[in-house]
């Protein structure tokens, strides 16, 4: 077998690894998916009449892209805290003493995150269906809007990775997460439309590549203008996976735990 | 040098002045190791000794500073990829995944090895079957007790048949019948002729199973031999005679006085001597002591312990001492 079609391999089998897991560790990802529904919760019935959306009927519409996406971000704590724990209890060494492809590890763990982003999505859309969003693009339009959100969302594991490869603790990696997450998905037109801030935190908003994913997504489920946000959102996510695979790979490759 | 198979062997492992330095301080500072092939290498030290760290170097997961090191006749530095196939590495923290069964951590790890599906398969189940563990098999690691979890994880390190082996001090915190479990699952390991490095902190577990020890302290090796040569550099054996009565302490130095070289020492009632089978054994002693009408509570000779040895070489007994300095050296340098 060439090189290529060995790391293929290896990053199946540390992939089915994850997935194996997930069913098996309800808890963690359970938590992420939790989180998002009492975000919608709090932002539809408690500050939702607050936020002047023009241009979207409800609220609903408006909020559930930003939501979703924002899940999407928020699922980068589940690659975080699974790869420290690893990284803890010894398994990376296990990994790094075996003749396997040293991308393998990293990539086996973020194609099995997209899985369970894929699962978080699911509740978000029937929970979003629920408080009263509707989707009102083409099935084609809505299913690139899927996409496009998964995208992003493995670009956010690689990002979380390169964080748990950095950190010393999954308790470490948790707290610098928060410190990335919070910023850049609140200061964004995720939830309150960013011509309703200050002009330095619309500022910031505006070039936000969160309200980018955020704004592709309302195109593609809402049919709100889209202008470049489509292509943006997928060029952002592209180069995001790039930057932060080469990253970690390279910190994998050198020495990562104690 | 030994042979294998009528073929002259080079050593399964070479380590030649191997250094390395987490910031300031130094955890190895040019440590020379050598072990033949089919033959236990035991790397005897307190925590922080620098143990660890050498096991990382060997397994290719730790860059040296200088120095060389080569395993199954492949450098660590330049053929690491090559040497991740020949080598098995069982850690102190048994690296088994808590969330997969004993079956698919062993299915995992072959097929990481690229043994192929179906061989890795079978030989997981050939491995749960020798480390009795099938009828765990099919429940998750996280279920398994201290003791199940360490052979799987040494069953782990042996999917790929390795010819060497690396041992992180693998029965630390494990119970007195899994640690016998363990020991002799590892000596039939090299009687079917695999090469050991195994740490540990215990000295009974590297006078049980090491055929060569280096003793380490402070990344240095400061003796090196078989369990006997150096108990021997200790000195030999010593018959110690506790009294009844104090005051019969120099009755019983000036009755045993004629047996040994040195005279006899005698403090708190207990007379040491060396003992030299050449001039008379125990009986010897006894009868002159009972000529001299000393009374005797209790006679014994003692061989010197690796305790003993560890003692005269460092100064300080091998308790662990700066806990984890080691550990925390390293986290700091990444």
């Amino acid at each position: 077998m060439s090189a290529l079609a060995y790391t293929v391999a290896d990053t199946a089998v540390v992939a089915r690894r994850n997935l194996l897991r997930i069913p098996r560790q309800p808890d963690l990802w359970v938590s992420f998916t939790i989180q998002p529904i009492m975000f919608v919760l709090l932002f539809v019935y408690v500050f939702g009449g607050a936020i002047q959306t023009p241009g979207f009927d409800d609220y609903a519409d408006f909020l559930m892209p930003g939501i979703m996406a924002q899940t999407m971000a928020f699922g980068g704590f589940v690659t975080a805290i699974g790869l420290s724990d690893d990284l803890r209890k010894g398994l990376i060494d296990r990994f790094r003493s075996l003749p396997m492809a040293r991308s393998a590890v990293l990539a086996g763990r973020t194609l099995a995150d997209v899985a369970t982003n894929a699962v978080s999505i699911v509740v978000i859309v029937v929970v979003g269906l629920l408080v009263g969003f509707n989707f009102s693009t083409s099935p084609v339009e809505v299913a690139a809007g899927l996409g496009l959100l998964l995208l992003f969302g493995y670009a956010f594991s690689w990002i979380f990775a390169f964080i748990a490869l950095y950190s010393s603790s999954p308790e470490g990696a948790q707290s610098l997460g928060f410190i990335v997450i919070f910023p850049i998905t609140f200061a964004s037109s995720a939830f309150a439309p960013p011509d309703s801030m200050p002009a330095a935190v619309e500022a910031f908003a505006n070039a936000n590549p969160f309200s980018t994913v955020v704004d592709a997504t309302r195109a593609l489920f809402v049919g709100a203008p889209a202008g470049n946000d489509v292509w943006g959102a997928v060029l952002w996510s592209v180069g995001l996976i790039l930057v932060f695979a080469a990253l970690s790979v390279h910190k994998y490759r050198r020495a990562v735990s104690s | 040098m030994r042979t294998l198979r009528g073929m002259p062997t080079e050593p399964a492992i070479e380590v030649r002045d191997l250094r390395k330095a987490f910031g300031d301080v130094q955890a190895l500072c040019g440590i020379d190791l050598s072990a033949p092939p089919g033959t236990i290498l035991g790397l005897l030290g307190p925590n922080g000794a620098g143990k660890t760290t050498a096991v990382r170097i060997l397994t290719t997961l730790l860059p040296p500073d200088g120095g060389t090191a080569r395993v199954a006749g492949l450098d660590v530095v330049k053929d690491a990829a090559a040497l991740r196939a020949r080598i098995g590495l069982a850690g102190q923290y048994a690296a088994v995944d808590e969330n997969l069964t004993g079956f698919e951590n062993l299915e995992m790890v072959g097929r990481l090895y690229h043994l192929g599906r179906a061989p890795a398969r079978e030989r997981a189940g050939e491995l749960l079957e020798r480390f009795s563990l099938t009828d765990a098999g099919d429940r998750m690691a996280k279920t398994y007790s201290g003791g199940m979890r360490r052979r799987l994880d040494l069953a782990a390190a042996l999917v790929a048949r390795p010819p060497v082996l690396f041992l992180d001090e693998p029965t630390t915190g494990l119970d007195p019948v899994s640690r016998l479990q363990l020991w002799e699952t590892i000596e039939a390991r090299v009687a079917a002729g695999t090469t050991v490095l195994l740490t540990t902190q215990y000295l009974d577990e590297a006078d049980r199973l090491a055929d060569r020890i280096a003793v380490i302290d402070h990344g240095q090796v400061i003796a090196e031999g078989t369990p006997d040569e150096l108990k021997t550099q200790v000195g030999g054996e010593r018959l110690e005679v506790t009294l009844e009565d104090y005051s019969e302490e120099r009755a019983a130095v000036e009755a045993l006085a004629p047996l040994a070289d040195e005279r006899p020492k005698c403090e708190h009632g207990i007379l040491v001597m060396p003992l030299d089978q050449a001039r008379g054994d125990i009986a010897e002693a006894v009868r002159r002591l009972d000529a001299a009408d000393v009374h005797i509570a209790d006679i014994a000779v003692r061989r010197p312990t690796l305790d003993d040895v560890f003692l005269v070489l460092t100064g300080h007994a091998a308790e662990p001492e700066e806990e984890e300095a080691e550990q925390r050296a390293e986290e700091a340098a990444a």
